[in-house]
């Protein structure tokens, strides 16, 4: 790639007002580091990946509000989680946590399990046991 | 007390080494400490799942770049790891007291200068502490072409995220920086290790990991269908071409480390396999922008996935003929 064929497109990161470095062909042959506000492909990438967890979002939404499932689930997928993950973040268990997801399980979580979940999440205990979807 | 330079890197890890070794008086270009760190790898592990996408990467376990190169060069990298934050935050305030920038490996997802489409459960990621600031501390992030700062407990809680690869707190500097020296036996090292990791007789690793990838693209439009086949080829590119790392940003720097190479060792053979390096980065990026349109179309036929996967399958066989020159090239 030489430097006038870096790509300048409007990025998140331009609209963040940064950009990245890369390295192209000068004039003289020389490769040099170029800045750059963004790539179209890589901004197509990226929003169709957070299209699609966001579809992850609004289907644990829809599985809370159909009494299907604990809020973990939808709060994991808010945060972009998966569950080794959110295991890692609550030092236990992937098959402990999935447990949690079930409705019953979940209501009888103790106080000290919920507050560890809340401040995973970085929301209130209060903001957890009462999400309805 | 010494005035800290930042520096905008393409990569993370590379933009440490330079920054921390420049703040001691050591200079090094981005390219030759990819080089001498023998930065470019590749590995396919279809059995590991990253944010629900089979993991490829481009480069070496984290901290591999500058072990390698500070070994070559002859040079110590202090690391540490902490299971305590308290003693965490202790190690760095005296770090920094006693003037010493500091290397951090963090998560990417509670950087708060980050734009959302970055933040990810990410926990490879490097950055400088050069100071401390009414409780603030100042942050030299080599991706950024500016500096940060970042409260007390924001940087906690980075240098603490869990899950893959929990940083741990872990925190670096270099010590013993020897005087100036000749780098062509370490220059000669850095590249034979390269080439061996790229024709490593392993079926995931290197040019061999690209052609499994390949085949498998394949499969996965067959056994998952449109959809997923679509979001694993989207999590590729991800990996591929965010922050400057992966597939064309990595031949690049690699062919800008070859140039340098081929000018002190006064090879130029070297230089010619640099501008044909530079040729393969450019098939890497069209590659991504073939993979960007698939992903965009969404209603694809099969004859999509064999095209993605024939053009990789060239890249495989581009970079195997690569290496073997390259190899020769170097005695």
């Amino acid at each position: 790639m030489k430097k006038n064929e870096v790509p300048q497109d409007e990025s998140p990161i331009s609209k963040h007002g940064s950009n990245e470095l890369l390295y192209a062909l000068d004039d003289d042959g020389k490769i040099k580091p170029v800045q750059s506000i963004g790539w179209e492909v890589k901004s197509v990438v990226q929003y169709q990946n957070l299209e699609s967890l966001n579809q992850r979002v609004l289907d644990a939404l829809q599985q809370v509000k159909e009494g299907k499932s604990s809020p973990i689930l939808y709060f994991m997928e808010l945060n972009k989680m998966d569950w080794n993950t959110l295991a890692a973040y609550m030092g236990s268990w992937v098959f402990w946590i999935k447990r949690h997801q079930k409705p019953k399980v979940f209501q009888k979580l103790n106080n000290k399990v919920l507050s560890k979940y809340a401040e995973t999440f970085g929301i209130t205990v209060e903001e957890l046991k009462n999400f309805k979807g | 007390m010494q005035v800290f330079e930042h520096k905008q890197t393409a990569h993370c890890e590379n933009g440490a080494i330079v920054n921390l070794l420049q703040s001691k008086g050591f200079t090094i270009s981005e390219p030759m400490a990819f080089g001498l760190g023998s930065g470019i790898f590749y590995v396919y592990l279809p059995f590991i799942k990253v944010n629900h996408a089979p993991a490829i990467s481009y480069r070496p376990m984290p901290g591999r770049i500058f072990n390698r190169m500070a070994k070559r060069l002859g040079m110590k990298v202090k690391r540490m790891k902490f299971s305590d934050t308290k003693k965490a935050q202790q190690a760095l305030d005296e770090n920094l007291k006693n003037n010493i920038p500091t290397g951090l490996v963090v998560g990417v997802y509670h950087l708060p200068y980050f734009p959302e489409e970055y933040r990810f459960h990410f926990n490879a990621h490097n950055l400088v502490v050069f100071g401390k600031e009414n409780g603030r501390y100042l942050i030299s992030d080599p991706v950024l072409d500016y500096t940060v700062s970042l409260s007390e407990a924001e940087l906690e809680k980075v240098r603490f995220a869990k899950g893959a690869l929990a940083p741990k707190g872990h925190m670096y500097y270099p010590t013993n920086i020897p005087e100036e020296q000749d780098w062509s036996h370490a220059i000669r090292k850095a590249i034979r290790k390269t080439c061996s990791d790229m024709l490593a007789p392993v079926p995931i690793v290197g040019v061999r990991g690209m052609r499994m990838v390949a085949k498998d693209i394949v499969k996965w439009h067959k056994k998952l269908g449109v959809a997923k086949a679509n979001y694993n080829l989207a999590h590729m590119i991800r990996m591929q071409e965010e922050i400057g790392t992966g597939g064309g940003g990595f031949r690049f720097l690699y062919a800008a480390f070859l140039q340098e190479a081929g000018e002190y060792l006064k090879n130029e053979e070297l230089l010619t396999l640099s501008a044909e390096m530079v040729a393969i980065g450019d098939l890497w990026r069209e590659f991504a922008l073939e993979a960007s349109r698939v992903v965009k179309k969404r209603s694809n036929t099969h004859n999509v996935y064999q095209v993605m996967s024939d053009k990789l399958m060239e890249l495989a066989d581009k970079e195997e003929a690569f290496y073997k020159k390259l190899k020769k090239a170097i005695g």
